[in-house]
């Protein structure tokens, strides 16, 4: 053997070794997530009247204002779903996104405190923040069964599917976040990118639209954002009779992990340097 | 009790940091603009914080990092934690280490005491069920019992230090890793924290430990390594290199600083402080001031105008921020009628300094009588005391001691001593 095969063989093993390590060294730090999910919860509602029912508030009143504006004045389709049930179940998906990739996006800086001072799996911190927002998902989720009773509609098993919707909700937001926060550490202008790039990607969300409304020749540029087969799959698997589309939502699946896989390698190739930048 | 298997590696360890990379946030305008420039770029400068450094712990050793601020110590321990990456070299560790670069970090002011030991120690990588075992011992350590569910926004600067260090102090690991713990919270509690870290020596781990006080390393360590430059300038047995260390003082580049460059100060400017020297009694530099010496500390100073009736004053602070004393020529019913444009000087003569070994922070100022108008302030130096004999008994005071020692004698007739030892 060569002495270059044998350092390529090293750096093989290294790689083995160093991937089994963070695998264990996560699992070793799992109940972490859960205290850093847990903490940012609590304060987060700490000293508020309303407590957790903002988590129904935000995405009920755009709801509202959206029925209204895009309803009944502007007269966008509705793809023949109630309007507020179609904003409604397209809002809750989207609200986990934007908070999830605006906190994620901060987390680091957020944290400097705790990272040039104490040693633990950087991922964490994303992670965490993708957890904690979850509740709020949950919260608004059930305030969506609410409008089923009132609407007298009852979904089919088509429900299920919103566990790998999810799922790829989750690994898209915090691929997206985990990939702008190591950049965030180094260049400070992110913080002022996200907030702006995340109204623009609402727009490009068949969120106020279906995205059969887009015409033919256009529907593919609006296809290609990973989010709009996740929410139009999170929509259609609602109300029963309306078919999945299955290109769309087989694509945004796939994006979302790919997103997801690179946003961590990302921030995993960064965080030896975050220390020195914070 | 020691075992002869390392416990830490560390082999050619160098660490270089760009200059201006942690301050000066870069933004994708520079870097764009460093593209469009290539011919621009500007030399790279750049800082060895650590250079070549290797040594090896053995299993149960304690060892005292010394030396001067910006020696590269904390890059040491900070490599060693984990928090940043070598550029070049290797680090070996075996176990668990847990490291207290600062006490207390983590901690969430909305939370209560019994909500951020969990999360504290959960951060430092306990679980819940390792957390419930210690949770009676930490709060007992940290004597908060009453407050343990009250927020910790509400606890004293103290009280949230002890509860920090118990958590800290209760993690269990093989290999502790200590930051200038000593230098914060009251004695009462320095001495608890040291008991708790020598508990760790007879428990056989392995404890790196850094200092200013010179007194607790010789204490502590049985060894000590003196980081100079980012290099070891030498690693031996800690009297040894206390001892050389302290000497270097003395060969060094004189004693005082230089205050024409600094940033903090306040004032109009009309006068300002340009250099604060530490003087012998006899005028000649003093390096290194111990318990117990006698120091002048001379004050010079640069007026661009007369001044009529300036106050010049001084503070001096513990490094915890406790006010010591305070003292000005006023309060001494000493005016200075009229301070003459141009350099001069005004010496401070201390019969002896009757402060234990720490360090201390001098705060200067010239004002006005009213202290109105502030020709110069918040000017900062820094006063080290090194431990010295001050009983002439053999035994060196130290910080844990308290502030400042009195001009007392012990008076105990003889053969009640006698009886007292018998008892």
């Amino acid at each position: 053997m060569t002495s270059i095969a044998a350092e390529a063989d090293d750096r093989n093993a290294d790689w083995r070794d160093s991937l089994l390590g963070s695998m264990r060294e996560l699992w070793e730090f799992r109940e972490l997530f859960y205290y850093f999910a847990w903490r940012d919860i609590k304060v987060r509602y700490k000293q508020t009247v309303l407590g957790a029912l903002w988590a129904i508030i935000q995405p009920l009143f755009t709801m509202l204002i959206f029925t209204f504006l895009f309803g009944k004045v502007a007269g966008i389709s509705s793809d023949g779903i109630p309007r507020p049930l179609f904003y409604f179940s397209a809002l809750v998906p989207w609200t986990y996104f934007s908070a999830t990739v605006s906190n994620v996006s901060m987390t680091l800086l957020a944290n400097s405190d705790l990272l040039t001072k104490i040693y633990f799996p950087r991922v964490v911190l994303p992670g965490s923040v993708a957890l904690s927002g979850l509740l709020d998902f949950l919260i608004a989720s059930t305030m969506l069964g609410v409008f089923f009773v009132y609407y007298e509609v009852a979904p089919g098993p088509n429900l299920l599917l919103w566990i790998p919707f999810t799922l790829a909700l989750v690994a898209l937001a915090l691929g997206v976040g985990m990939f702008l926060a190591a950049l965030n550490v180094k260049y400070r202008d992110i913080k002022y990118a996200v907030p702006f790039g995340i109204q623009l990607w609402l727009f490009v969300t068949p969120i106020i639209y279906p995205l059969n409304s887009i015409p033919h020749q256009y529907r593919l540029f609006f296809a290609i954002n990973p989010l709009s087969g996740i929410i139009e799959g999170f929509r259609r698997s609602l109300i029963p009779g309306m078919a999945i589309e299955w290109g769309p939502a087989t694509y945004s699946l796939a994006a979302a992990a790919a997103i997801f896989a690179i946003g961590s390698w990302f921030f995993n190739r960064s965080a030896k340097e975050f220390a020195d930048y914070l | 009790m020691a075992g002869t298997r390392a416990s830490i590696e560390v082999s050619r360890l160098s660490k270089r940091y760009e200059l201006g990379k942690r301050r000066d946030l870069t933004t994708f305008r520079e870097q764009l603009m460093r593209l469009v420039q290539p011919g621009d770029k500007e030399p790279d400068r750049e800082l060895w914080a650590l250079k070549d450094v290797s040594f090896s712990l053995n299993e149960g050793e304690v060892v005292g990092i010394i030396g001067r601020n910006g020696a590269g110590k904390s890059t040491l321990l900070k490599i060693l934690s984990r928090i940043t990456f070598p550029t070049s070299g290797r680090i070996r560790v075996r176990g668990r280490v847990a490291s207290l670069l600062e006490v207390g970090v983590g901690f969430h002011h909305e939370l209560t005491g019994r909500e951020n030991v969990y999360l504290n120690g959960s951060i430092m990588g306990l679980r819940k069920r390792e957390v419930d075992e210690r949770f009676a011992a930490i709060v007992e350590f940290a004597g908060v019992e009453q407050f343990i569910d009250t927020q910790v926004k509400h606890y004293s600067s103290g009280m949230r230090l002890r509860l920090g260090f118990a958590v800290a102090a209760h993690l269990d690991p093989d290999v502790l890793i200590v930051d200038e713990v000593l230098a914060v919270g009251d004695v009462g509690f320095q001495k608890k924290c040291l008991a708790a870290i020598e508990g760790l020596h007879g428990g056989g781990r392995t404890v790196l430990f850094v200092s200013h006080n010179m007194a607790a390393v010789e204490n502590l360590c049985s060894r000590a390594i003196w980081i100079d430059g980012g290099k070891i300038r030498q690693d031996g047995p800690a009297k040894d290199v206390i001892g050389d260390y302290m000497a270097s003082f003395a060969a060094g580049e004189g004693a005082g600083a230089d205050l024409s460059n600094l940033e903090s100060r306040t004032g109009t400017g009309d006068a300002r402080f340009t250099r604060i020297e530490f003087l012998a009694p006899d005028g000649t530099p003093s390096p290194i001031a111990r318990s117990g010496d006698p120091l002048v500390i001379r004050l010079h100073y640069y007026a661009n105008a007369a001044i009529h009736n300036p106050s010049f004053g001084f503070r001096l602070y513990t490094a915890m921020g406790t006010l010591v004393t305070e003292s000005g020529h006023l309060l001494h019913g000493i005016p200075i009628v009229r301070l003459e444009p141009g350099h001069g000087h005004i010496d401070i003569e201390i019969d002896s300094l009757n402060l234990l070994p720490d360090r201390y922070h001098l705060s200067l100022w010239i004002t006005d009588p009213s202290g109105q108008a502030i020709y110069d302030g918040d000017v900062r130096s820094i006063l080290e005391i090194e431990a010295a004999d001050v009983y002439k008994s053999g035994k060196l005071p130290n910080s844990r001691q308290g502030i400042v020692y009195f001009p007392l004698r012990w008076k105990i007739p003889a053969p009640q001593a006698v009886r007292e030892t018998a008892a």
